[in-house]
């Protein structure tokens, strides 16, 4: 049995009130949302947070809905919700094709996109699919809201845009009619974190690339995306041989280490096959195909 | 395969003998109402926890643990120090800071002058609960000198290599048998010299040399290791519920260590939550909560948490190995050398038998005929976790099937011969047993080739090789892999094996109750093994008692007699014998008492199940359960025998049995990303008698997974400086249902002929088997890409590297 350091708890019965505790306990407090990243470093007594701030019973935080064009999703939302939302599915196959190899059920039925937006891992699955589709998310605290787009959101590994005393409301991302979309990932086991995975989007308009975005995880690239690799892409035939070129520069974004995931050369490699596995699937989609 | 005997049904719906039967133990365990160590809660009971240490390898200038002892609800810390302070009146040592291993060396209890691995004991807490035991370790205060850590064997045998033992006054790495020996030989080292060197100088031979490793792996059973000690200091009795496979054993070390008398002592495994040979070895932790409990006079709990369990406790493998074999052109094997470096951790802690250092390694020359076979084996210290034999191992068989198995498929890969048609040109005939092998052990009973066929049949074999034919001309990288294995399991003969001096026969008692109702008493514990139902057959077979009337007991010193212990598939083939015997010399005496109440010759009866008859007169008998009270009862007998019915006996097996079997998987390679998908797993399994053939399945199922895990994603590796790389369940990758393809299981039954029944053991077969299948899938699926072998484990980093000619050194940090 793991044994975390002594700690206290409170649930916050609005954003309003979290926030008014998150000012009230300090640097030392911490937001609970499903606990799945929080709760094991806590056991490990990696993370000895003195507060936690349960926010599980903000249904303020709840639900996936489409704003204009936007589609909009609560910090609360679940993997699971994301899994399983039509709403979501209807506009992306990037969502459920990411949520299906994001760790395992029981995660999955508790974890938030909130948290793992927050907890901003770099290997976490989320941020890149979140750069790939130029989301934005919304940062509260008491003297207000702010908007801030996911590319800019990190500030380096598990370091993020949010202060001490705010929240991560939602998580928004632009409707992009004809848009297709793809998520590939490799794993050592089934529920493992990615050995790398790419997500991306395609618009492909009278037989060239009229827009796409492209998200990297776990390979070291900056703020999960890869630019240069969008830019070529503008403007050209989807052919397979502009798709593998796209791909190259997409492994050039990446700047992995080492680990007992694997070797950089090998995360660099995936890096670029993968995307590439992922332009071509996103490509066909938006061609209708 | 063979067909079942009918065999007849007791009132509760079971078989009055062998066949399926649901396991009884599961009853509780299905309801959550297991009863483990940890949940074990005594009055005034204390709990513990262990500092260790974050480096493999410093010197310790002192710990302070004023602050520790200051924190409320700490009742006492202990150090090496303090241990070296306890006087030990034992002919072990002369205080409790060590403890001798199985192996005859000595570990540390708590670390007095250095720590040798990352997570050795250093300082023990005890406290009234657990959470704050653990907020006390963070106030000790511990001045470490960091030393250079050795973290690879090779490194080790370096002559400028630091020194880890030098409690010992040792000046290198080396590890000495009990036999004075650093190194351990098996075979014909010459014969087999000589005909490599011929091999080689024959334009119609070849020799193949490949240099293999078997990186360290962890056993991970689902429950931890844990331990309760009750001390009590009127009667100087020591109670300990334990996660140990060998209560007996446990309690004689116990008594070596502590000085305890023997009888005082209880050693108590209640359900224990897998063991795969992680539970063999005696721990510190056992240790200090015993220590523990003679300090404070209370009792003392110990469970550790998944992250010691995985740092500390006895690792399996870590074996580097040299193999060479040689054979004609036409597929024969002439000779197999191998020579192994054995990594043994920082204390050699290994537990096997005493005249087998290696373990059961040199059975490496497999289910072949070929006359010359040799192995060399050398053992070192290394800065890592001590342990070695575990994780269903059959003592180092394991490493000696994966070994014979690569070799085997890169020879047929050298010849361009089918793997399957090599092997069926080299496997032992059923003529040939009992065979004498070239390493000296006599293989029991065999058929081969049938076996091997049958595989064949149910994977397709042919059909699959078409297959493969035509996805390579696609593009598509599909792999078959092959592994036939032989074991030899339950040691042992007591004049070849002991463990730390104990003889490894195994004893028993059956007590058959006035109204017919049984107890037998084992002195094997179970881990899942599913001994409380297999036992009952046994028992049923040989009496016609229905299972659910027999009461099997085991896992308590005070209610069974002594015994080795479940470890190295010994349960069925020592203790599984010993219950057929036990049964059979109470079923003798039953015909005595039958023969006085039937007032005829004992002579004049015969068997059938459940009850002893008059030969030509079959309505006159007696029914086991009739004879049961009659010798509880007041029916006059014969001179010599006494009351009652019951027997005990004590089950020296004349040798080892020899299950084996022909395993086959089929993998598919995604090349572009170094992905395995297991797509199907044909294991056919000759374990002999099969008692209750559904808890066979259930053994082989799991031992699958175990060898899929290992040949994947299992393995403990270290960094540089010493850190373990696998100390959470995030690192240390264990397979799930979706790596599992559905088993195709099948079987063959030859049984053991000197075995009471037959049957053979079957605890680790699949475990033992089943890694190479899976390696000489993934390998012969890349094989269009030149590999010809890859270490394990062949996560998609490891075998896209392989493909593309950059393999790695799997045991040290990735870099
Ligand atoms: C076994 C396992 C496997 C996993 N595998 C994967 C995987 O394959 N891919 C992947 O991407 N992830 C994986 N995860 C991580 C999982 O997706 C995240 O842990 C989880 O979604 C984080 O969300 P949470 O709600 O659990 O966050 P919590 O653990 O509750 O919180 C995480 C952090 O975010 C902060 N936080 C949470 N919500 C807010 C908010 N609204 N505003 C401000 N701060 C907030 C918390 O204070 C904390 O610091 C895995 C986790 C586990 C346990």
């Amino acid at each position: 049995m793991q044994t975390p350091a002594p700690t206290d708890y409170v649930r916050a019965t609005s954003v309003a009130n979290a926030i008014a505790l998150l000012e009230e306990h300090g640097e030392e407090a911490r937001i609970l949302a499903g606990g799945h990243s929080l709760l094991p470093m806590m056991k490990l007594r990696i993370a000895r947070p003195e507060m936690l701030i349960d926010i599980n019973d903000l249904d303020e935080l709840r639900g996936i809905r489409v704003e204009g064009d936007e589609l909009v999703l609560g910090a609360m939302v679940t993997h699971r919700e994301v899994l399983e939302s039509p709403i979501l599915s209807e506009h992306y196959a990037v969502f459920r094709e990411a949520e299906k190899v994001i760790a395992d059920p029981l995660v999955r039925n508790r974890g938030t996109v909130g948290g793992s937006m927050c907890q901003a891992d770099p290997s976490e699955d989320l941020s890149a699919l979140g750069a790939a589709l130029r989301g934005t998310v919304v940062i509260q605290n008491s003297s207000g809201s702010r908007t801030v787009p996911l590319r800019e959101f990190h500030e380096g590994p598990y370091e993020t845009k949010v202060g001490p005393a705010e929240m991560l409301t939602e998580v928004r991302f632009p409707i992009r009619p004809g848009a297709g979309s793809a998520y590939e990932k490799v794993e050592r086991r089934v529920g493992d974190w990615a050995v790398c995975s790419a997500g991306v989007f395609v618009t492909v308009k009278d037989g060239v690339v009229a827009d796409c975005g492209i998200g990297l995880t776990a390979v070291g690239a900056e703020h999960f995306c890869a630019p240069d690799a969008e830019a070529f892409l503008i403007g050209k035939a989807p052919t397979e041989e502009n798709l593998r070129a796209a791909a190259k520069l997409a492994g050039d974004a990446s700047d992995p280490s080492s680990d007992q995931r694997g070797p950089a050369d090998y995360k660099k490699h995936l890096a670029e096959e993968l995307t590439f596995r992922a332009l071509t699937r996103a490509a066909a989609a938006s061609q209708g195909a | 395969m063979t067909a079942v005997e009918e065999v007849p049904i007791s009132a509760a719906g079971n078989p009055i003998g062998f066949g399926n039967m649901k396991r009884v133990e599961d009853q509780r365990f299905v309801r959550g109402q297991g009863n483990y160590v940890d949940d074990v809660n005594l009055p005034g009971m204390l709990h513990s926890a262990i500092l260790r240490s974050p480096f493999a390898h410093a010197k310790i200038n002192g710990i302070d643990t004023s602050a520790a002892e200051a924190l409320p609800g700490v009742v006492a810390v202990l150090t090496g120090a303090a241990l070296e302070g306890i006087p030990r009146p034992s002919l072990l040592g002369d205080n409790f800071a060590w403890m001798p291993t199985l192996s005859y060396d000595t570990q540390a209890v708590l670390a007095t002058d250095k720590v040798r691995f990352q997570g050795q004991e250093v300082a023990f807490v005890i406290a009234t609960d657990r959470y704050i035991a653990k907020d006390a370790l963070e106030l000790i205060e511990v001045d470490y000198e960091p030393l250079e850590p050795v973290m690879d064997a090779k490194r080790a045998m370096d002559p400028d290599a630091p020194v880890i033992r030098d409690d010992k006054g040792q000046t290198d790495n080396s590890i000495t048998d009990v036999h004075g020996a650093k190194t351990w030989e098996s075979g014909n080292a010459i014969g087999t010299a000589e005909a490599i060197a011929a091999a080689e100088a024959d334009p119609d031979c070849v020799v193949v040399t490949q240099e293999i490793m078997y990186p360290r792996v962890h056993p991970s059973p689902m429950e931890t290791c844990a331990s309760v000690a009750q001390m009590d200091k009127v009667t100087g009795q020591l109670t300990l519920w334990t996660t140990s496979q060998a209560p007996h054993a446990h309690r004689t070390v116990y008594a070596m260590v502590a000085g305890l008398p023997e009888h005082k002592i209880r050693v108590i495994s209640p359900d224990v939550g897998g063991g795969f040979g992680n539970k063999v070895g005696v721990y510190p932790g056992y240790v200090l909560s015993i220590l523990g409990s003679i300090v404070t006079g209370k009792p003392v709990k110990w469970v550790e948490d998944r992250n010691e369990n995985l740092v500390s406790t006895s690792f399996a493998r870590d074996y580097h190995m040299t193999g060479k074999i040689a054979a004609t052109k036409e597929g024969k094997i002439l000779a197999v050398d191998v020579d192994v470096l054995a990594d043994h951790g920082a204390f050699n802690g290994v537990a096997q038998p005493t005249n087998y250092p290696a373990g059961f390694f040199h059975i490496f020359s497999g289910s072949y005929d070929y006359p010359n076979a040799h192995c060399k084996v050398t053992p070192v210290y290394t800065n890592k976790a001590p342990g070695g034999v575990a994780y269903a191992c059959s003592f180092r068989i394991t490493e000696a099937v994966y070994l014979i198995e690569r070799m085997v498929d890169m020879l047929a890969a050298e010849l361009e011969m089918d793997p399957a048609e090599l092997r069926l040109k080299n496997l032992l005939r059923p003529e040939q047993f009992p065979y004498t092998s070239p390493t000296g052990w006599v293989y029991d009973s065999g058929q081969y080739e049938l076996t091997m066929r049958e595989a064949m049949r149910i994977a397709g074999y042919d059909e699959l090789r078409r297959e493969q034919a035509e996805k390579r001309a696609r593009g598509e990288y599909m792999g078959i892999g092959i592994s036939f294995f032989t074991e030899g399991v339950g040691a042992g003969p007591r004049k070849d094996m002991d463990i730390l001096g104990l003889g490894m026969a195994d004893g028993i008692e059956l007590r058959v109750h006035p109204t017919g109702k049984a107890v037998l008493r084992l002195s094997v514990q179970s881990q899942g093994q599913g001994h409380e139902t297999s036992y009952a057959q046994i028992v049923a077979h040989e009496l016609g008692i229905a299972p659910e009337d027999i009461e099997v007991v085991h896992g308590d010193t005070d209610q069974t007699p002594f015994g080795l212990g479940t470890y190295g598939s010994r349960s069925t083939p020592v203790s599984g014998a010993a219950a057929a015997v036990v049964s059979r010399k109470v079923k003798d005496k039953a015909r005595l008492v039958a023969a006085a109440a039937l007032e005829c010759s004992p002579d004049d009866l015969e068997w059938e199940l459940g009850r002893w008859k008059v030969k030509g007169d079959p309505e006159r008998g007696k029914t086991i359960q009739e004879i049961a009270l009659l010798s509880h009862g007041s029916l006059e007998l014969p001179e010599g025998v006494e009351g009652h019915l019951e027997a005990m006996t004590v089950y020296n097996p004349p040798n080892l049995t020899y299950p084996y079997g022909c395993y086959i998987c089929v993998v598919d390679v995604d090349p572009g990303t170094g992905q395995v998908k297991v797509r199907r797993f044909i294991a056919v399994d000759d374990c002999g008698t099969r008692i209750n053939p559904m808890i066979v399945e259930g053994q082989v199922h799991g031992g699958l997974a175990d060898g899929i895990g290992m040949a994947l994603m299992e393995l403990i590796a270290f960094d540089e400086d010493g850190n373990c790389l696998g100390g959470s369940f995030m690192d240390y990758l264990l397979p799930t249902a979706m790596e599992c393809p559905d088993y195709e299981l099948g079987e063959t039954v030859t049984p053991s002929p000197h075995h009471p029944i037959g049957a053979k053991g079957v605890g680790e077969s699949a475990t033992v088997g089943s890694p190479p299948a899976v390696v000489n899938a993934v390998v012969d699926a890349i094989s269009p890409f030149g590999v010809r072998h890859a270490d394990m484990p062949l996560t998609p980093a490891n075998v896209w590297r392989a493909i593309q000619g950059r393999p790695v050194r799997v045991d040290l940090a990735v870099e």
